[in-house]
């Protein structure tokens, strides 16, 4: 069982989803504009990531039992959806400026597949209770990372001079590919 | 759409409205599984199956689900089939089914498949829905491929290796860079299939992945202020 550190940089720089797994694209290119948009998703994905993570092992726990393991997959996204609308709904009620902040960010994160993935991945590394929550939460902090970073390069792409073919997404992708290249360098860090 | 006849709703998905290429969706897979050609046919053919199944099915219930619950509807639709491919694969071809990996379970957050559900399946007669769905998926497929072909081409020097079937390997003088292989090389490849696309079909590419072309615009609140600017 990697220690906590371990799991934190790994999640961050060695391992990154976006950067390193390609999980998580389209927020990745979707949201990433403005670093204030980038840090609200970030922190929303970080929560949500969390939480899904504590509420989905248990659940397959009890798949287990009831030798029902390949009904996850199923299991798994209607809980991430379910979990998503309920504090969709809370946040609202009991923490409106907290809903001013992350709520619009929220049902996009349903079907953002970096949430089902660190859940699934959680279950096929074997990770204990403890350690599945926390590598969420690296993940999330990893993803953040990633989208503040490259809401950075953005704002340089839009003053630049691009050729007429590359305008839009290609340019934004060719980016991508740099500031991946750049975090490949961590490899084999740990 | 019925009107155009079945072939526009199957060759649709090839070039014209081609998902991955010209509608920028399904980025995840795209981008993780094409380091090698035979784990992007894979994928693309798996994900071809779940979208023909989940359009057929959604097709047959349009008028059953309601419309406040369909989202949950579709995804244990889309979820249903993934399980079913995920077993098939693993019975069938264990190989692909090791490489695939987690992406296999991801199928069912692929936007193209809940894309094609919301603005589909969920309007649209039987047999249209299924071409629908068979185009797309063969579309994304046929993208997913190229993407594959090159990065394994430039990437380690064999095309196809591991199938069984087909496998080429380049003569060793060959010059290859490793970082095709590596993500950096999908985003690389992937923005520059994009840019030849978009030259080739003299359409600008979409300035925005995300909002603006997903699927989930209508029926998502934090997207309302980019559906506006789409429309």
């Amino acid at each position: 069982m990697p220690s906590f550190l371990t799991i934190l940089l790994a999640a961050i720089l060695t391992d990154n989803y976006v950067l390193s797994r390609s999980i998580g694209i389209c927020p990745f290119l979707g949201v990433s504009k403005k670093l204030s948009s980038s840090l609200g998703m970030g922190a929303a994905v970080i929560f949500v990531m969390g939480c899904a993570a504590a509420v989905t092992y248990p659940i397959y726990q009890l798949l287990l039992k009831l030798k029902l393991e390949y009904l996850k997959t199923v299991a798994f996204i209607l809980i991430i959806a379910l979990f998503v609308q309920l504090v969709e709904i809370a946040m609202k009620k009991i923490l409106p400026p907290l809903y001013r902040a992350l709520g619009v960010y929220l049902p996009l994160i349903t079907t953002n597949c970096a949430v089902l993935g660190v859940t699934i991945n959680n279950i096929d590394d074997g990770y204990s209770y403890g350690t599945s929550v926390w590598n969420a939460v690296c993940v999330g902090i990893g993803f953040t990372v990633a989208l503040v970073i490259f809401s950075g390069v953005r704002s340089r792409i839009e003053t630049a001079d691009v050729p007429e073919t590359f305008k839009g997404i290609p340019v934004t992708l060719v980016a991508a590919a740099i500031v991946s290249m750049s975090f490949s360098a961590f490899s084999g860090m740990i | 759409m019925a009107q155009k006849g079945y072939l526009y709703e199957f060759t649709k998905g090839f070039i014209k409205e081609n998902p991955t290429l010209v509608g920028l969706l399904g980025m995840c897979p795209t981008l993780a599984v094409t380091s090698q050609a035979f784990n992007a046919l894979g994928m693309g053919l798996a994900t071809t199956f779940v979208l023909v199944g989940s359009n057929l099915v959604i097709s047959l219930l349009r008028k059953v689900i309601p419309s406040t619950v369909k989202l949950p509807c579709y995804i244990v639709i889309i979820a249903g089939f993934v399980t079913i491919v995920d077993f098939l694969l693993h019975g069938f071809v264990p190989a692909l089914h090791e490489n695939l990996g987690t992406f296999l379970s991801l199928i069912t957050v692929n936007c193209i498949i809940l894309g094609r559900a919301e603005m589909f399946a969920s309007k649209n007669k039987v047999l249209p829905s299924i071409l629908d769905g068979l185009g797309m998926g063969l579309g994304f497929t046929c993208a997913l491929l190229a993407i594959g072909t090159i990065r394994e081409i430039f990437g380690a020097g064999t095309w196809m290796a591991g199938s069984g079937i087909i496998e080429l390997t380049l003569p060793e003088s060959f010059p290859t860079l490793s970082i095709f292989t590596s993500t950096a090389g999908g985003f690389m490849t992937l923005g520059l299939l994009v840019a030849l696309v978009g030259l080739l079909t003299k359409k600008k590419p979409p300035a925005e992945v995300g909002c603006g072309n997903c699927p989930m615009a209508g029926s998502c609140t934090g997207c309302t202020s980019g559906e506006e600017a789409d429309a």
